[in-house]
């Protein structure tokens, strides 16, 4: 068989048209492959559970019954009904409340005592790691060691008696007066150092510039800081309090290694108080209830973490 | 000039001062933590109360050592945050690089679904997880414990490698597609390579968050063969509520592997937590 040289010029142009073609529409493909994957296993572990939740909080004996029948918003108001969790909510927004409060305020005081240039950078850099130490330990240790140092026998109350501060032995964690305090500042201890490492990263972002020109026109230190520094970190002091919020809004493990909710509910924050339903009492439809009233809280604050940091 | 100086060392004074509160407030705790794992019970709650151990002793790392009830703990733990953090890189660097490099349809919607997954409350994904796991027959199972880990590891692990591919140049990997080659061989062959830095980061980040979980482990296990360090930590405190010296050794043994790769991989480790708040 000989072909005229024409003609397989033309075969080839066709080939090669084709797998163009192919190739291009194969092509437009190519970015759904890469992210399928993830795509899959989270809608297969978020989507699909967050519909499984609601679809439980809409019905009676979910999960315990086979035949769970439809129950409407029944669950939503026996919920509501229930004086324990209006306490929890109460705990749980002055313990989210003082936490980001003050996870700012002593992160932020680290950062700057961090970039001042007045310190050995040497002594700078290792205060630098050590000062991060709280946030490596895992919320069950912490838990364990705040336990050890607040037991009434243990060295705070030690400390305070020595120093005249008090004149009995507190028992932190077991008194419906302290435990709520005691288990917040825990949280105080283990939270503080994500602010203080961006705030650190944000300062040392910060034009010198800014400062010189403000140095010129007669600025204090104080006026440098409230009208310079404060202003340049907002948009980081903004996110990290919005995830801060929704993230100490669902704590867990640390209350429930410390008081368990308690003594007689007064450290029951929604995420144990939901908890117990479930996996104590096994009304998982009143649970799912709960839990979805967590959720509405947790994305609606998610709403506007993803509207700042788009604008940004 | 007098006034000028005095000024000045009055400012170093106080953050000098202020320092060392700090160094107080954020390590004494940890330091009376491993202090009192070299202590007898009995000297733990001794008065005066003393920082040293009078009679130092590592009867409580012997005992965790002799049992292998604890041992298997650490197994556990070791093997579960291990294989998470492989699945999580595979996973992530493939969807980063999806990110990273094309523009395609729902890729705004995929990232803003990425990014909520981060709030999403874990109670609310435990009490489905239990039905679902229970429907599936993986009750009990490292693969439930597996399985749902992924949902908090990948979202940062996503963000954070595709923070890291955007710093990389285009042009890295269109040499290799000039050249005739797929996108596959210039993400594996090219891309990856340069990237090991923010590969590091993503593994420490996601393997200290498989490492701390506890909410799922303590639901989705109920056998001691499976149980994870922090639910044998709990597991103790309930069981021998006096034996705080081998609370705290466990709490040791427990924070080690995040206090070594922290000071390790220090560097990354802290890109690991500042993304996603930070910059995303």
């Amino acid at each position: 068989m000989v072909h005229s040289a024409p003609a397989l010029v033309a075969a080839q142009v066709n080939a090669r048209k084709k797998r163009w073609l192919r190739y291009s529409t194969l092509s437009k493909l190519v970015p759904y492959f890469y992210v399928s994957p993830a795509t899959f296993l989270l809608v297969l572990l978020m989507l699909f559970p967050m519909v499984m939740v609601f679809k439980y909080s809409l019905m009676d004996g979910a999960i315990m019954k086979k035949d769970a029948a439809f129950a409407g918003v029944q669950n939503y108001l026996t919920i509501f009904e229930n004086p324990v969790f209006w306490q929890s909510v109460g705990q749980t927004m002055y313990f989210t409340i003082m936490s980001v409060v003050f996870h700012f305020i002593i992160g932020l005081a680290f950062a700057l005592l961090l970039n001042t240039n007045r310190v050995d950078p040497l002594i700078r850099s290792i205060l630098r790691v050590l000062f991060i130490l709280p946030w490596l330990f895992t919320a069950v240790i912490i838990a364990i060691i705040w336990r050890l140092l607040l037991d009434p026998n243990g060295v705070v109350n030690s400390v305070l008696m020595a120093l005249h501060i008090i004149n009995f032995k507190v028992e932190w964690f077991s008194s419906t007066h302290t435990a709520i305090h005691a288990l917040t500042f825990a949280n105080i201890w283990a939270g503080y150092p994500l602010y203080m490492v961006s705030l650190l990263a944000g300062l040392q972002g910060i034009s010198k510039e800014l400062y010189e020109a403000a140095g010129i026109d007669g600025a204090n230190e104080l006026e440098k800081f409230w009208y310079i520094t404060i202003p340049q970190l907002m948009p980081i002091i903004i996110s990290i309090a919005l995830l801060d919020f929704i993230w100490t809004m669902q704590v867990f493990p640390l209350v429930w290694m410390t008081t368990g909710g308690g003594p007689i509910y007064s450290t029951e924050v929604l995420s144990t108080f939901t908890y117990k339903l479930a996996f104590s009492q096994y009304e998982f439809s009143l649970a799912s209830a709960s839990a979805m009233i967590i959720l509405i809280i947790s994305m609606s604050v998610t709403y506007f973490y993803i509207k700042h940091q788009q604008r940004r | 000039m007098a006034k000028r100086s005095k000024n000045s060392i009055l400012p170093t004074i106080l953050t000098y001062l202020g320092l060392a509160v700090g160094l107080v407030f954020s390590s004494f705790p940890i330091v009376w933590m491993f202090f009192s794992s070299l202590k007898s019970n009995t000297e733990i709650f001794a008065l005066p109360p003393r920082l040293l151990p009078e009679d130092f002793t590592l009867a409580a790392y012997l005992t965790i050592f002799n049992d292998p009830v604890k041992v298997r703990f650490f197994i556990n733990s070791y093997f579960v945050a291990g294989v998470v953090t492989c699945l999580t890189l595979v996973i992530a660097i493939l969807t980063a690089y999806g990110f990273s490099r094309y523009s395609f349809r729902f890729k705004n919607t995929l990232n803003i679904f990425i990014i909520s997954t981060q709030t999403v409350p874990p109670i609310t994904l435990l009490i489905p997880y239990f039905g679902m796991v229970v429907a599936f027959r993986i009750f009990d199972t490292y693969l439930a414990l597996i399985l749902t880990y992924m949902v908090f590891t990948l979202p940062y692990a996503v963000l954070l490698m595709t923070g890291y591919l955007n710093t990389l140049p285009k042009e890295l990997d269109e040499a290799v597609l000039v050249d005739g080659g797929s996108s596959w061989t210039a993400l594996w062959r090219v891309i990856v390579p340069v990237s090991i830095p923010g590969i590091v980061a993503t593994a420490v980040y996601t393997f200290l968050l498989a490492w701390n979980e506890f909410l799922f482990a303590l639901t989705l296990t109920k056998s001691m063969d499976l149980r994870t360090v922090p639910i044998g930590i709990q597991l103790l405190m309930g069981q021998h509520a006096f034996e705080w010296n081998e609370m705290m050794a466990m709490s040791v043994l427990g924070s080690l592997p995040l206090l070594v790769l922290y000071l390790v991989a220090q560097r990354y480790f802290l890109a690991g937590m500042t993304a996603g708040s930070v910059k995303s």
